[in-house]
């Protein structure tokens, strides 16, 4: 092993039907030190870690872990955590149900007798000394899923790992929480502690970590100092093409302030649902591209869930081309032509087992009606036009959509709706959790769209995202409208001062 | 739009794999492999097992007899109820426990109305077709009382049909005044027995026909999509237009419907009815029909053939047991070793067990690929 290394992994192949998902890959984690592994849907992060912690059994390679003599075995995550290797999901993967010092320590305490005290006490301890701000007793599903993440961290950091594995640990923060999550991570790092950090967020990797690895297609690209690496070049890498797409986009986005007249094509008034926002006027014209923004939680998603149907509408009007329209359910909404691509992809987007080809008619065929199914050679049709179309990465349209990788997840959710061909696409954070270059592939999508005269209500995150593709934006603060942007206003700064509100100096 | 890196290799098809793993990627694999063992089985011990021939039933008409026709023929109520349990299986997650008990209802509504009210009938006091309405009628009710509990009120599957379960047969009772009607009539028994001139047992025609029947029904609805959708993931189907409880609400009428069938099929083989002992247990065998076929029980994706197969199995399997003069009371002992090891068998993780054991050619293929 090299100087200083903690963990090395030479030449990790692995197969998957019909697919090389990673072959001949090395990576090298030194102590104390993050280490950004990056690179697109696909390009096969995930299965490194998988094979890393053990969930995966590898095809070829050897794994050499610091402390343990030759080639480590690694068959399950158990033995992973015994080799010192931790693992924070992006998704939570802890119990809900149980209290915070229960899941920190379940599957850790040895013999049938349970010191509760003591367990109560030392888990005080670390959630103190890491500033995360929950009590041991209090039920981890209570705490929201910042703090469920934190948690999940302070477990893997009790249990005295070498290596952590924070697989887009950041995709469910808000900013303040990101802040803090790094600080908790300096603080590890400090330590000894060797960090890999997954993460599609750019700036991130800019902002903590000191190396990148980067892979592309199941193959190792390279592995950088970060300094010496800048942007554009980390960008170029993962895509393997010198990219100058983002200025492109820019450049349309001109084009697309156009349409700031002619008649709305949807129009609500007074709206408001259960999911408790405030009443909300809205409106969105032909070919306009508009987009609700705010921080996490401020009720962003409520209002198009509201437009669409998907929350219990509680008050209000809308109304379609002019015409006062009752929109009760999803299926009305529908039935006039709006689409929604949910900002929750696994749990309100795809239907996991069904495969490309079902979740992409999905919503076509339910409007077409129970006694009227489309057949299994148009349904082929539409499937391969729009893999072809949306450049879909799927084994087959026969593939579970379950097995695609989240970007991937996403261009058929969003194929599913144009197929329905909508007069209306609302697209609830379309680009979170995803490569940057089919964010780009979707913000221009958008963009064409608008162009062919559909009206698009755009949400995302990140602001410099909607600032390239939406002309008007709505601010959301605490569940309510607080403000509209277009023009001249459509300023980072200016952005940033509505959502916080008081003086706009 | 622009085209970023795309490598072509990412998406080739599945490389040609050894026979035997693609054997066992299959979702009837276990049933099919279980049905060819037992007639592997058969074969050795008994060829004469599958001999068939014609005999003079009690009427004096020629009548196919032997033991594949009583397999086929006795299967009948189990194939038809494993049908809708793997709708409601595929929608809810959950199985429907209550279908003896609904049976034992389908077929006391049935009795009550060919008999008209009395205990012993010779020929039937309002027309067949009636009665079998009347009956589908009252077990679509129970069906929509279930699914309404599941759907709904968002009740387990197993709890919600516990009700059911517990008062069926007591509310089948007392729809006959607790009395058991006998029908002698020979027409009501056409359906349970043989048809006048047809040596072929009437309940092998109508599972066909109940077969051939869904078939249609998922060729020329939507209701395999939706129900798989909804069994799937709930929230994404109601976002995409779905109703996901009144779908729910369907595979529990559906389901319904198949009791009736069932439970007029059961009652017309003997003209009369035993409301505690009538399709005893039959709901196990259902739900095991269900899990045989590869149908998840969690829900989701179902293939209807699979628990047919299954279905079938089972009944082989209990002819095979009772051939061998295995006392009944000992069946279910027997039943319940091979139920272990089909089961075990096509348990995920032995499959990919299995699948492994040959696994270096399979990775050689891809290399080529």
């Amino acid at each position: 092993m090299q100087e200083g290394a903690v963990l090395e992994m030479r030449g990790i192949c692995k197969y998957f039907p019909g697919v090389r998902a990673l072959q001949d890959v090395d990576f090298t984690l030194r102590e104390g030190e993050i280490h950004a592994l990056m690179g697109e849907n696909g390009a096969g992060k995930s299965t490194l870690i998988k094979v890393l912690t053990g969930v995966y059994p590898k095809d070829g390679g050897e794994v050499h872990i610091r402390g343990v003599e030759g080639a480590a075995v690694i068959r399950s995550p158990q033995d992973a955590q015994n080799a010192g290797i931790s693992t924070v999901y992006q998704e939570i993967t802890l119990c809900p149900n149980l209290t915070v010092a229960e899941n920190m320590y379940i599957g850790r305490t040895k013999g049938a007798v349970t010191n509760w005290r003591r367990m109560n006490s030392g888990a005080g301890k670390i959630l103190e000394s890491l500033g995360i701000p929950a009590s041991p007793r209090q039920q981890l599903g209570s705490c929201s899923i910042a703090v469920q993440q934190m948690v999940a961290i302070a477990r893997a950091v009790d249990m005295e790992c070498k290596v952590l594995i924070l697989d887009e640990p950041t995709s469910s923060l808000d900013e303040q929480e990101v802040v803090k999550l790094f600080g908790l991570m300096r603080d590890l790092k400090a330590k000894g502690v060797g960090i890999i950090f997954v993460t599609h967020f750019l700036e991130q990797v800019y902002e903590v970590c000191d190396r990148i690895t980067v892979l592309r297609d199941g193959q190792l690209v390279g592995e950088y100092v970060i300094e010496d690496l800048p942007r554009v070049q980390l960008v170029s890498k993962m895509l393997g093409k010198e990219l100058d797409d983002m200025a492109d986009i820019k450049g349309e986005t001109g084009g697309v302030a156009i349409s700031q007249e002619g008649a709305p094509v949807l129009e609500a008034q007074d709206l408001c649902s259960s999911a408790g926002i405030k009443p909300f006027d809205f409106s969105i014209r032909r070919g306009e591209v508009n987009g609700f923004t705010g921080l996490l939680g401020s009720g962003r998603s409520e209002c198009v869930r509201a437009i669409f149907g998907a929350d219990r509408v509680t008050g209000g009007h809308v109304k379609m081309d002019g015409q006062n329209v009752k929109i009760k359910k999803p299926l009305d909404a529908m039935k006039q032509g709006i689409g929604y691509l949910p900002e929750d992809r696994k749990g309100d987007g795809i239907v996991g087992d069904l495969s490309v080809r079902e979740n992409i008619i999905l919503a076509y065929q339910v409007m077409k009606g129970f006694f009227r199914p489309v057949s299994r050679a148009q349904a082929e049709a539409f499937a391969d036009e729009y893999i072809k179309l949306l450049e879909i990465k799927t084994a087959s349209s026969d593939t579970p959509i379950k097995s695609l990788s989240g970007g991937n997840q996403q261009k058929c959710i969003l194929a599913r709706w144009l197929l329905t061909d909508p007069t209306y696409l609302i697209l609830d954070e379309p680009t979170r959790g995803i490569d940057i270059g089919t964010k780009i592939e979707i913000q221009k999508l958008v963009l064409k769209l608008a162009s062919e005269g559909k009206s698009v209500t755009f949400i995302s995150s990140e602001i410099d995202e909607m600032l390239r593709t939406c002309s008007r934006l709505i601010v959301m603060r605490d569940r309510k409208a607080v403000g509209e942007l277009k023009g001249d206003d459509l300023t980072q700064t200016k952005i940033m001062a509505t959502i916080a509100g008081g003086d706009e100096k | 739009m622009s085209a970023p890196v795309k490598n072509p290799e990412t998406q080739v098809r599945r490389p040609d794999e050894p026979l035997f793993k693609r054997l066992t990627r299959q979702q009837l694999f276990i049933p099919v492999a279980a049905l060819a063992l037992l007639v592997l089985f058969n074969l050795i011990a008994d060829p004469s097992f599958f001999a068939v021939s014609i005999n003079q039933n009690s009427l004096g008409n020629p009548v196919l007899s032997g033991n594949m026709v009583s397999v086929l023929d006795n299967a009948s109520e189990l194939v038809i109820l494993s049908i809708g349990m793997t709708l409601v299986t595929a929608s809810s997650g959950g199985q429907d426990i209550s279908v003896g008990a609904t049976m034992a209802i389908a077929g006391s509504v049935i009795l009550r109305m060919v008999c008209g009210g009395q205990v012993t009938a010779d020929t039937m006091q309002t027309p067949l077709i009636l009665a079998v309405l009347a009956g589908v009628l009252a077990t679509m009710l129970c069906g929509a009382f279930n699914g309404t509990l599941v759907a709904y009120f968002k009740i387990q599957p197993m709890v919600a049909t516990l009700i059911m379960y517990t008062a069926g047969r007591s509310i089948a009772a007392w729809i006959n005044n607790n009395q058991l009607p006998i029908i002698n009539d020979l027409g009501f028994k056409y359906a349970g027995t043989f048809l006048p001139g047809v040596p072929v047992p009437t309940p092998i025609f109508i599972t066909v026909l109940v077969i051939l029947a869904f078939w249609l029904i998922l060729k020329f609805t939507t209701l395999g999509l939706y129900t798989q959708s909804v069994g799937i993931n709930a929230n994404s189907s109601r976002l995409n237009g779905l109703d996901p409880k009144l779908i729910k609400l369907l595979t529990y009428v559906i389901l319904g419907v198949c009791v009736a069938l069932a439970g007029f099929i059961r009652v017309s083989r003997s003209g009369s009815i035993n409301y505690s002992r009538m399709a005893e247990n039959i709901e196990m065998d259902a739900i095991l029909a269900v899990a045989l076929g590869g149908n998840a029980l969690s829900g989701g994706k179902f293939n209807i053939y699979g628990s047919i197969l299954g279905a079938y199995v089972i009944q082989f399997l209990t002819t095979t047991l009772y051939k061998y003069d295995v006392p009944s009371t000992a069946l279910p002992a027997y039943k319940a070793v091979v139920v272990i090891l089909l089961v075990v068998l096509s348990a995920p993780v032995v499959r990919e067990k299995l699948a492994s054991m040959k696994k270096a050619p399979a990775k050689a293929a891809k290399e080529v690929s």
